[in-house]
Formats: C-alpha cells, structure tokens, sequence
C-alpha cells in the first residue's frame, strides 16, 4: 500500500468514526425525555402537595442522575470513538503497512 | 500549633500536585481535551503491561491526604461543652452521616457510616479538585472502578452471607433460562457505578473545554483589532465558564458524590437474604439478626 493509499484510508476511518460517534449520541434522545417526564411528575406532585417539597426534589435529582445513566453510556462510546479509536486504528494500519 | 500543622496537611499535597502539574505539563496551544498526565512509565508506549503512575492516582493520594488533615483538624481538641464552632462542625457531619445511614440501611448496618462517609468524602473532593486547575481523578475511568470494585466485593459478601448453594440457585430463579441474564446482571452494578460517575465528571470537562476554546476563537476574531496585549487575552473567556463550571464541577460533582454513597448503601443492604442467613444461623445455633426498621 503506497502513502496515498494509506492517507485515503486513514481518512476513510476517520470519517466513520466521527459518524459513529454522532450515531452514538442518539442515545441522549431517551434520557432526554425520561428526565422531562420525571421533572413535570414531580412538578405535578409538588403542586399537589407543597409541603413535600424537599422531599420530592431531593428524590427527583436522584432519579434523573440515575435515568441519565444510558445517556452516558452512550456519550462514553463516543468519547471512546473519537479521543481513543483513531489511535489504535492507526497502529493497526502502520502495521499493516509494514 | 498543631492547627497550622493540620491546614498545612490539608494545604501542601493540593500546592505539591499543582506544581508536579505545572512542571510535567507540556506547552501547547488550542483545545486540550487529554486524559490524565503521565508522571512515570516503565515504557514509553503505554500497553497493558506497562507500569505507570498518572495524574489522577497523585491527585487521589493526596486528595486522601488533605482529607485525613481535614478530619484530623475537625477533630481536634474536642471537648464535653463544644464550645468551639470546629467541634459542631465535626458533630454536624458525624450525626448527619449516621441519620443517612440508618434511614438507607437499617439498623444492622449502622457501623457503616464512616464507610460511607469516607466514600463520599473523597469522591465529592475528588471532583472538586479540578477547580484549582487539577485533573479529577474521578474523570479518570480507573479510580472510579476501583471503588465501584471494592462495592462490589462488599455486596457479594453479603450475598454469600445466605450460603454459596443458595446463591448458586438463586441466579436460576424465575425460571433457569435468565441465568445468563442474572449473571450479567450482577457484574452490571460495579460497571454501571463506575461509568456513571466517570461519565458525568468527563462529559463536565469536555463540554467546559470545548466551550473555553471556541470562546478564545471568538474572542480573537471578534476583539483581536484591539492594541497590544488585549488583542491576545481571550476577553470573552470570562464569566460563562465560571458559570457553566458552577454546574459542572460543582453541583455535578457533589451530586455524584451523593449518588454514589446512595448506591453504594442501597446496593449493600439490597444484597442480604435475611431469611437464608437467619436459616443458618438458625442451624449453628447463633441468634438471629433482625435489621431493625430503617
């Protein structure tokens, strides 16, 4: 495989990458909406009983940093994809190349 | 005397990593979204059998450290009359973290607080760190794992607690077809802690780099007609990271924190089987336990 070659498919790679990890974060879709249904619950709650406030929220929090959780799985592969994959992608086709 | 002695305890590991920071940091320009710094590595080339010390196993060290001074001047000089506001400090942290540990776990587990307290502590000044200029060590994937292990070690000791053959069976329960599902199921909890954790340290320092770097970008297309030195100085840089950090760093941090310590002691009083261990128990004629309300 001659230098040219060699650019084009690394370019390739990269290009799928970051495509890759824009699929990825698809994944902040489901957190999203899970976080806004447990936000307008808990408004809804509070409505109906304002003396639970405290209570309410601080369990609100918890449950939406919970609930963020798939999104970050999914926000992990996509720093893994363009931070750390391009790395070991291009070891591989050095060696390749060898 | 001994006061001053303890701040500088809490002080110098902080002072100590900033200058190791400063000396090992490279000179560079534009965005700089790296991991950890690498202090000392016995290969040049980091693979899996490479021994090395980064900057987040530093940072973690001495962030125990000033932790140990912190408690250790809290707790100084204590008195019957608490007089001095240190001492109601100290009681504050010590009565609110034994309520949370009852209220979660139940009375069984009461001896548990310090435990939490400890996890919680350093996990919320580890994330804290970062505003004086330090990489977190929880935005490194390794320290995060290692608590969400040594979890993991506690909740299977309880889960033993009802007998290794009960256990066994219970990965086959409903029906022996989850036990695949089960078994992943176990190994899900330390992962899914840790990931969570170290993904929403990481994804606060990313977003804050990215936008402290396209604000320098727009400060020098924007203002970079002014004389001299203020054509330099990213101006627009301040105040929206300041705020955005408040968020990130902060409340993110602290919440995490929170988040794990929760985890940490609803997993663990989630994972004993009252009714197999007190049937042991039972058998070797020991008292039963009863995990009194919580």
């Amino acid at each position: 495989m001659d230098n040219g070659m060699l650019q084009l498919a690394t370019g390739i790679m990269l290009g799928l990458l970051g495509l890759g990890a824009g699929c990825a974060m698809i994944a902040g879709i489901g957190p999203g909406i899970g976080e806004g249904n447990a936000v307008a619950k808990a408004c809804e709650a509070i409505g109906r009983q304002p003396e639970c406030k405290s209570d309410v929220t601080s369990t609100m929090i918890m449950g939406c940093a919970i609930a963020e959780t798939t999104g970050l799985y999914g926000l992990i592969v996509a720093i893994l994809l363009i931070f750390v994959a391009p790395g070991s992608f291009t070891d591989i086709l050095k060696n390749i190349t060898k | 005397m001994v006061d001053y002695g303890l701040i500088a305890m809490m002080l110098l590991p902080i002072l100590a990593c900033i200058v190791l920071k400063v000396l090992f940091t490279p000179a560079s320009e534009g965005v700089n979204i790296s991991g950890a710094l690498v202090y000392f590595a016995t290969d040049e080339n980091l693979t899996a059998t490479t021994f090395y010390i980064s900057e987040s196993q530093v940072n973690s060290i001495a962030v125990t450290i000033s932790i140990f001074g912190l408690c250790l001047y809290l707790t100084h000089g204590l008195t019957a009359k608490a007089v001095c506001k240190r001492q109601l400090a100290a009681e504050w942290i010590v009565e609110k973290c034994e309520k949370l540990v009852r209220d979660n776990m139940g009375g069984f587990f009461a001896g548990w607080a310090p435990f939490v307290a400890a996890i919680m502590a350093l996990s919320a000044f580890s994330s804290l760190i970062c505003l004086v200029g330090l990489f977190s060590p929880t935005g490194d994937v390794n320290i995060t794992f290692g608590w969400a292990i040594l979890v993991f070690f506690l909740i299977m000791h309880y889960k033993f607690r009802g007998g290794l053959w009960n256990y066994f069976i219970g990965l086959f329960k409903p029906i022996p077809f989850f036990a695949p599902m089960n078994l992943i199921g176990e190994v899900a909890t330390p992962v899914s802690m840790a990931f969570r954790h170290y993904g929403n340290i990481l994804s606060g320092a990313v977003i804050s780099a990215l936008v402290g770097s396209a604000l320098t970008g727009l400060s020098h297309s924007l203002l970079g007609w002014l004389p001299g030195i203020l054509g330099d100085m990213p101006l627009l840089r301040v105040g929206l990271p300041a705020v955005l950090s408040i968020y990130f760093d902060v409340f993110s941090g602290v919440m995490q924190a929170f988040i794990f310590a929760m985890l940490t002691m609803l997993n663990v009083a989630g994972a004993v089987p009252w009714d197999d261990w007190n049937a042991r128990r039972r058998k070797q004629n020991k008292p039963e336990i009863q995990n009194t309300a919580a």
